[in-house]
């Protein structure tokens, strides 16, 4: 009797000890990393750090016993700004997760300071592919998008409704080129051609040039494998100089619906791309829209949508590992489905890439609108086991 | 040219140095105060604050000494930063030989650039430098081994001399701090040599300076190589602080921050950039967890600085003290 | 048919007329940094800024209070050029005496905080600016489709560049302009106000600024960062010209264009780099700059 009851106070001191003495410190510090100020500030930004909040009022603010404290910094887009604030967010502000980090220079350098110092670092920001391949990490995961989803994606839906020849206008910019190189890869394994491309220096402000070329190539489509202000001057030229009139169709390789508000549905119409995710897709969505509106003033783009789908699967994780412990955390995101508004049935594999259906978009013509944010047709769902790269091929050590 | 004429060239410039043991006292509690940092600051934000205090010093030998404006240090700050995170990554090589080997780069870049743009005045002088610094980036955009945009990531700090652990953080903020100090020293060694007297004969006068049968441009050539090694030192120790080097160290933003941090701490004074770039940096780093708009506030202290602050702060401070004038 | 290098020439063609028209952006706002150093001895890096702000201006003149293109065409100028004088009375005036560096850097200062104040307001994104009804639409040419808006914002250009060119060389106003520069003191003992001709000056060139970014502005996106890249664009075209030469600004933005865009033909990543190769060319061989005295 005396040795059960004896036992019995072991078991609750382990259990209750299993509840405090494993989170690291008393509370769960998420730190958000983006870019605030410059070119991703629309994208991400703020309503990154609006979604994470909304992520931790669905726990009541509480995990495992533990507050949920969110911090966010601005890295101006500079890869030694981002380095220098997670190396100190992880050192002296007991940061337990980065989250978001766009910006590819950025979000590798994360990415090596989050493994050596074993953080978990959720990124829905960044596109670069070797995020989850050379570069990936135990502790990394890959949320909203990548350039290979975008690019391949755009690639094979195009190549599906008969328009096989392509032509890119690039940035000359790695991320630039890993978009012109995934989608060559997937239209070329396809069996169309790509019959030309033309690079332009990141920053260019008049396309008409290029554009001119595209178009003297007669190819199907003209790919923009280009991001942000370029993207938009160049559909908006496009429009100008009538390329759509004459039969081409255009495709953007990396567009989010913050660049296609700016744009205007006029200069839009009739782009088609990749998206990670549409505020109007169903009830779930809509419904978590219209929050996230009432808080930003806007809708959430992808990259947004992904900060709150992945900060609430790393709760989830925390919640049922009982414990901040970075390594069993990774396991518990793997192991466990993800399954909210912005991923249904997502999985996450071994190399970090978060699995879940894209959609392939059709931007509306401005008369098909019922008014602002309704810009998009949904052509096609594009399945999670095809959006993404098999992650035997992505080059990732930890994918054995 | 005698020993003597050069002597009285510089006595005619400035007067003898009356406050050396107060200048001495104030280096001893600067590198005291720099000495302790660590502790009571978070390490790598101070290494930071190091390494772009050496960057504007290394400016400030041109601009305030020689009166140069170059537009373009960004090129060495950021070339050097490459070829060290490149040699230490890539080549395998040991710190001290990669920081070598990038300040080697930089000197070499300077001389080249020197070359063509020292014999402009002025506002052409600091165009001709901007162009130049600007195919340096278009270079470090189409190169292969600077990863474009990526940068190259995940230096490795090394073993400096096989002895000092430099993943250690205080190991590393040490081998930073001699850095500077070397840095530090050999430009006070410049400025307080014939040489720096004859860059400030030239700076305040050049036609007169040749009158006196100076070769000015070699003077000049010299400081601007002097200059971008310096620029290039602290670049090579930020790749390997950071262990990243990117775009953004040859972008010509960066020659503007060097400007406003040397102007804002005080040109042509030796502590002058080391106060501005604290500042600068501690204001970027504290405005980055704000809502306050960055180059909102960056913009507006320039702007005040330039209409009302034209010595700067430690310029300021000096032309206040009494036994001393401007 | 012959071909270039591979290149047809049609193709060349319709490549050369568009860099006439990006030509004739570089020229009008080099035209206004060039107005403004020959007097004021001032190098105005907020000329970039001042554009993004002409454009911003049309925008809002749009959304805000219903007025069109051909409003915003006088209105924004106006207000940008009403700005540079504020500008010019409380700041810029205070440095004179001083080194042209102090101008310099002063201004690019005043960039920082218009860019960085429209950014927190407005996001990065840009905003939409439709072309006037007006000029919808295009020509064939036969070798390119010519959107009819680039013919008229060539057109546009051109006539203010060598309107204005006009009005310094060859007119009396213009006289009293070039001879205060030569000589304030001397102009002011004839009785002309030239702190106030300074201000006009100011206020005309960043004006100039704001005119393009009107003419930007259906073109490219509304965009608080659209200045920053062009700004030192267009200060290599104001130095290759010679600092100050209006003749030299003009006829340099335009040949820049057309350089610009063959190397977008023929090697189209250096395209934002040739302006700088072509500036360190001229600089060795010219110090002064093509149309420009030393100093």
């Amino acid at each position: 009797m005396r040795s059960l009851l004896l036992a019995g106070t072991a078991l609750l001191t382990l259990t209750s000890g299993a509840a405090h003495a494993q989170m690291s410190n008393d509370v769960i510090r998420i730190g958000v990393l983006n870019d605030r100020s410059g070119i991703y500030a629309d994208l991400a930004g703020e309503g990154s750090a609006i979604a994470a909040r909304m992520a931790a009022e669905e726990f009541g603010g509480k995990v495992a016993g533990a507050p949920i404290e969110i911090v966010v910094a601005d890295h101006q887009n500079k890869a030694d700004i981002a380095a220098s604030k997670a190396r100190e967010w992880v050192d002296t502000g007991n940061v337990d997760v980065i989250a978001d980090v766009p910006n590819s220079a950025a979000a590798l350098a994360v990415q090596g300071i989050t493994r050596d110092k074993k953080r978990i670092f959720l990124m829905s920001g960044p596109g670069a592919t070797a995020l989850t391949g050379a570069q990936c990490s135990p502790y990394g995961f890959h949320w909203a998008y990548d350039n290979y989803a975008m690019a391949a994606g755009t690639g094979r839906a195009l190549y599906e409704q008969g328009k096989k020849n392509w032509y890119f206008v690039t940035a000359d910019y790695a991320f630039g080129q890993s978009l012109e190189e995934e989608t060559t890869k997937m239209v070329n394994k396809l069996g169309g051609k790509i019959v030309g491309s033309v690079r332009h220096p990141l920053g260019s402000a008049d396309f008409s040039s290029f554009l001119l070329q595209a178009q003297g190539s007669k190819a199907d489509v003209i790919g923009f494998a280009n991001a942000g202000a370029d993207a938009t001057n160049a559909v908006k030229q496009a429009a100008e100089f009538g390329i759509t009139q004459s039969g081409q169709s255009l495709a953007g390789l990396l567009l989010f619906i913050t660049d296609i508000h700016a744009l205007g549905l006029p200069a839009a119409q009739g782009l088609m791309f990749t998206e990670g995710f549409y505020w109007n897709l169903d009830d779930q969505t809509r419904d978590w829209s219209k929050k996230f509106e009432a808080k930003a003033g806007k809708k959430p783009t992808m990259v947004q949508a992904g900060v709150y789908s992945a900060v609430r699967h790393y709760l989830k994780a925390v919640d049922a590992a009982k414990t901040d412990d970075p390594d069993k955390v990774a396991a518990k995101m793997r192991e466990l489905p993800v399954e909210d508004m912005f991923a249904k049935k997502g999985k996450v594999a071994a190399n970090g890439r978060m699995f879940h259906d894209m959609y392939l978009v059709r931007v509306k013509a401005p008369g098909q609108s019922k008014g602002p944010w309704d810009y998009y047709d949904v052509v096609k769902t594009i399945p999670a086991e095809t959006a993404f790269l098999d992650p035997a091929l992505s080059g990732c050590p930890l994918v054995k | 040219m005698t020993a003597a004429s050069q002597a009285t060239a510089a006595a005619s410039l400035r007067g003898p140095d009356a406050g050396t043991a107060r200048t001495a006292l104030l280096f001893a509690v600067g590198l005291t105060i720099a000495a302790l940092a660590p502790f009571a600051l978070y390490p790598v934000f101070v290494m930071k604050v190091l390494c772009f205090a050496l960057f504007a010093c290394a400016f400030n030998l041109l601009i305030g000494f020689a009166g140069l404006l170059s537009f373009g240090h960004a090129a060495f700050f950021g070339g050097a930063a490459y070829v060290t995170a490149h040699a230490v990554k890539v080549w395998g090589l040991p710190p001290e030989l990669g920081l070598l080997l990038g300040t080697a780069a930089a000197a070499l870049l300077g001389l080249l650039f020197g070359a063509i743009a020292i014999r402009r005045q002025g506002i052409y002088f600091a165009m001709i430098t901007l162009a130049l610094s600007q195919m340096v980036f278009f270079m470090a955009l189409q190169l292969k081994f600077t990863g474009g945009e990526d940068g190259i990531q995940g230096v490795p700090r090394g073993v400096l001399f096989g002895v000092f652990d430099l993943t250690q953080p205080l190991t590393m903020y040490y081998a930073v701090l001699t850095v500077f100090v070397f840095g530090f020293a050999v430009i006070w060694r410049a400025v307080h040599s014939p040489f720096g007297q004859v860059l400030k004969a030239i700076r305040e006068n050049e036609p007169r300076a040749i009158s006196l049968g100076y070769r000015t441009e070699r003077y000049k050539l010299l400081a601007f190589v002097l200059s971008a090694s310096l620029a290039g030192l602290a670049g090579g120790t930020k790749a390997l602080v950071f262990q990243l080097a990117s775009l953004t160290d040859v972008q010509w933003q960066m020659s503007g921050e060097v400007v406003l941090m040397t102007l804002l701490g005080g040109m042509g004074t030796l502590v002058g950039p080391v106060v501005g770039a604290g500042l600068v940096v501690t204001l970027e780093s504290y405005l980055a967890a704000t809502s306050l708009p960055v180059p909102v506030v960056i913009g507006a202290i320039f702007v005040v600085c330039v209409l009302l602050f034209r010595r700067g702060i430690v310029g300021e401070i000096l032309a206040r003290l009494p036994g001393r004038k401007g | 048919m012959f071909d270039l290098l591979g290149v047809p020439p049609q193709v060349l063609f319709g490549q050369l007329l568009l860099g006439l028209i990006n030509g004739s952006f570089y020229a009008l706002l080099s035209l206004g940094l060039a107005v403004i150093f020959g007097m004021l001895n001032v190098i105005n890096f907020a000329h970039g800024a001042l554009y993004m702000v002409g454009a911003f201006v049309a925008w809002l003149l749009l959304n805000y209070l219903g007025l069109g293109y051909w409003w915003a065409l006088f209105l924004a100028p106006t207000v940008v050029g009403l700005v540079g004088m504020v500008l010019e009375k409380t700041m810029l005036s205070r440095l004179y005496k001083l080194d042209h560096l102090y101008g310099l850097l002063l201004t690019f200062g005043l960039a920082l905080i218009l860019e960085g104040a429209f950014r927190h307001q407005y996001g990065v994104s840009g905003q939409p600016y439709p072309i006037p009804d007006l000029l919808k639409g295009g020509q064939n040419l036969g070798f390119m489709f010519l959107p009819n808006y680039r013919g008229w914002v060539v057109a546009a250009s051109l006539i203010v560049c060598f309107g204005t060119w006009f009005a310094i060389e060859r007119t009396r106003l213009g006289a009293y302009l070039r001879a205060a520069t030569e000589n304030p003191v001397l102009v002011q003992a004839f009785g002309i106000n030239v702190p106030v001709m300074v201000s006009l000056t100011y206020a005309f060139g960043v004006a100039l600024a704001g005119l393009a970014g009107v003419l930007a502005a259906p073109i490219y996106q509304v965009s608080p960062l659209m200045g920053s890249n062009l700004i030192i664009i267009v200060f290599a075209v104001v130095v290759i010209g010679g600092m100050g030469s209006i003749l030299g600004a003009i006829l340099t933005g335009l040949g820049l264009g057309l350089m610009e865009g063959l190397t977008k033909v023929f090697y189209p990543e250096a395209s934002n780099i040739v302006v700088f190769v072509v500036m360190a060319i001229v600089l060795l061989i010219k110090p002064a700059g093509l149309f420009g005295r030393e100093r």
